[in-house]
């Protein structure tokens, strides 16, 4: 039993360190699909949280409880609702987005947005009130004021997209349901070591293993860099 | 800032244009096929020289046999390449389908270890085979998946004789509410585990249980993998084993994004004389693993 392990891990490394042209392309692959997701969270879900941290409105306890309980949101169930409606019989059939790269960002985006939203919204709470106040006073317009407790809080919020990057990365539900894990096209990290698994072909799981912990261990290294500097 | 904001919209336009136009730019098609013509390797054998001929990708979703049937069914795929003939036809008749083409058949193998508790080697009657080990309540180790050797496998151990155990289920399907009912054999022995093949052997592996394999995936995991599986064939040749594999391209009637013209051409191709003989040459582990049907003498 040892020996499997030894003799896949060695071929493995020897994979990841020779460039490799499948492993490296579905690692490339897993890479862009998390980081179209993550922009697209960030792009939402930061300027969202901003605006929940300076207007108060009614039901606002109730849509953070709600964002609260979505960051633990299984995979599979945003697989399956996303399935539903980007499926050919679907409303959104016609965009033909199913068995696609975009679909696997699709996917991931709508997992992350809700630790986003509460990650960057608890790191603003966190940051004095009295910047935006002061920017405001200074004759600073609403926009301005936004941007200075922005560049206050980016340390913050890098971190908040370390951590969204390390979620979507690593998940596999929504990846196998809506990328299909086709050859060559939307086989990634996760679902090529599902499918190896399957096959008991542990060699390229093994490799594809290694670089996801690798990654995941700069990505935390990162939001421990970067939280540490917004808390300086 | 702003140009920043600017520079980041515009990143996340171009990128997801380039995808865009990547899975445009290239003629391909969709296929959702089982799990066993992928793990066998085939695919990889014939499609690249339909590619070569055709200048057609196709872009292979390999699942179970049922999971198959329901992407088409769905129009999410443009053809399916799957091996249960009732439903295939069931798939057709209900209009989903264009016409069934039969390409190829291979065969199931019932594998265990070697040490084969239920001592079921070398006989000659599946059906026999299933009742010794139902009465020595040996593990067996059921796909559960609603797969094409899912179905197989129920199907022979209803004919066995054994007493089966009735469930019903709804699903829905095409639109509409209906009643499934699954037959399976009774007792804590026999293990539905809801996986695909090179799974459930593993698992037949572990638990030193038999299961119902096709014999593509069976050759690639004994002699096509290190290390080895140590199941062992113990049963074959039956004639209620013999496994037919089907191509059907997906009614554009009822889906016009259906690359219909495509999906066509490759069903041609594959009862072509060239598709025939290439089924005809891959070999795995120096084995012939699938036997034209469309042109049974192609070499």
């Amino acid at each position: 039993m040892f020996d499997i392990f030894k003799d896949s891990l060695y071929s493995a490394f020897i994979m990841i360190f020779s460039g490799d042209p499948e492993l490296w392309g579905i690692v490339l692959l897993s890479l862009r699909c998390t980081f179209q997701a993550c922009l697209l969270a960030a792009l939402i879900g930061i300027p969202f949280a901003l605006f929940m941290i300076n207007r108060d409105f009614p039901g606002k306890r109730l849509l953070l409880t709600v964002f609260n309980s979505l960051m633990a949101l299984p995979t599979v169930v945003v697989g399956l609702f996303l399935y539903v409606f980007i499926s050919r019989r679907g409303i959104f059939g016609p965009l033909d987005l199913l068995y696609s790269p975009a679909a696997i960002s699709i996917g991931q985006f709508i997992l992350i947005l809700p630790l986003v939203v509460m990650f960057a919204y608890s790191a603003l709470h966190r940051l004095d009130r009295r910047y935006r106040e002061a920017a405001l006073t200074l004759g600073a317009s609403a926009g301005q004021a936004a941007l200075a407790v922005m560049r206050e809080a980016r340390f913050a919020m890098v971190a908040t997209l370390c951590a969204a990057y390390g979620r979507g990365i690593a998940e596999v539900g929504v990846s196998m349901m809506l990328g299909g894990n086709i050859k060559g096209f939307t086989r990634t990290m996760t679902t090529a070591m599902a499918l190896e698994y399957d096959k008991g072909e542990f060699t390229l799981a093994l490799g594809l293993g290694v670089v996801l912990l690798l990654l995941s261990f700069l990505l935390n290294a990162g939001i421990g860099f970067f939280q540490g500097r917004a808390e300086a | 800032m702003r140009k920043t904001l600017f520079a980041a919209l515009a990143l996340t336009l171009a990128l997801t244009i380039s995808f865009a136009v990547a899975a445009i730019a290239a003629e391909s098609i969709k296929m959702s096929t089982t799990t066993s013509t992928r793990d066998s390797g085939l695919l990889d054998y014939l499609l690249p020289e339909f590619t070569k001929d055709t200048g057609i990708e196709v872009l292979v979703l390999a699942k179970g046999t049922g999971a198959a049937i329901r992407d088409g069914i769905d129009g999410n795929v443009d053809v399916i390449f799957v091996h249960d003939p009732e439903r295939e036809i069931q798939f057709v008749q209900d209009g989903w389908g264009t016409t069934r083409y039969e390409v190829m058949h291979n065969d199931f193998v019932l594998v265990g270890p070697a040490a084969d508790p239920a001592g079921i080697k070398a006989e000659k009657d599946v059906y026999h085979a299933l009742r010794l080990i139902a009465e020595k309540r040996s593990p067996f180790i059921s796909r559960g998946d609603d797969s094409g050797t899912h179905a197989k496998e129920l199907s022979l151990w209803k004919n066995s004789g054994l007493p089966m155990l009735k469930t019903e289920q709804a699903l829905k399907s095409g639109g509409k509410e209906r009643k499934v009912t699954f037959e399976m054999p009774q007792g804590d022995w026999y293990k539905s585990i809801g996986q695909g093949m090179g799974k459930t052997l593993i698992m037949a592996e572990e638990m030193n249980g038999y299961a119902l394999a096709d014999r593509g995936t069976f050759i690639q995991q004994k002699f096509g993998k290190t290390p080895p599986t140590s199941l062992e064939i113990l049963v074959e040749g039956d004639k209620g084993l013999f496994n037919p594999y089907g191509v059907i391209p997906v009614n554009p009637a009822k889906y016009p994004s259906v690359k219909i013209k495509e999906a066509t051409q490759f069903a041609d191709w594959l009862v072509s004389e060239r598709g025939q003989q290439i089924i005809a040459r891959y070999q795995l582990q120096g084995k012939q693993l699938f036997f034209p049907d469309a042109i049974p003498d192609a070499k």
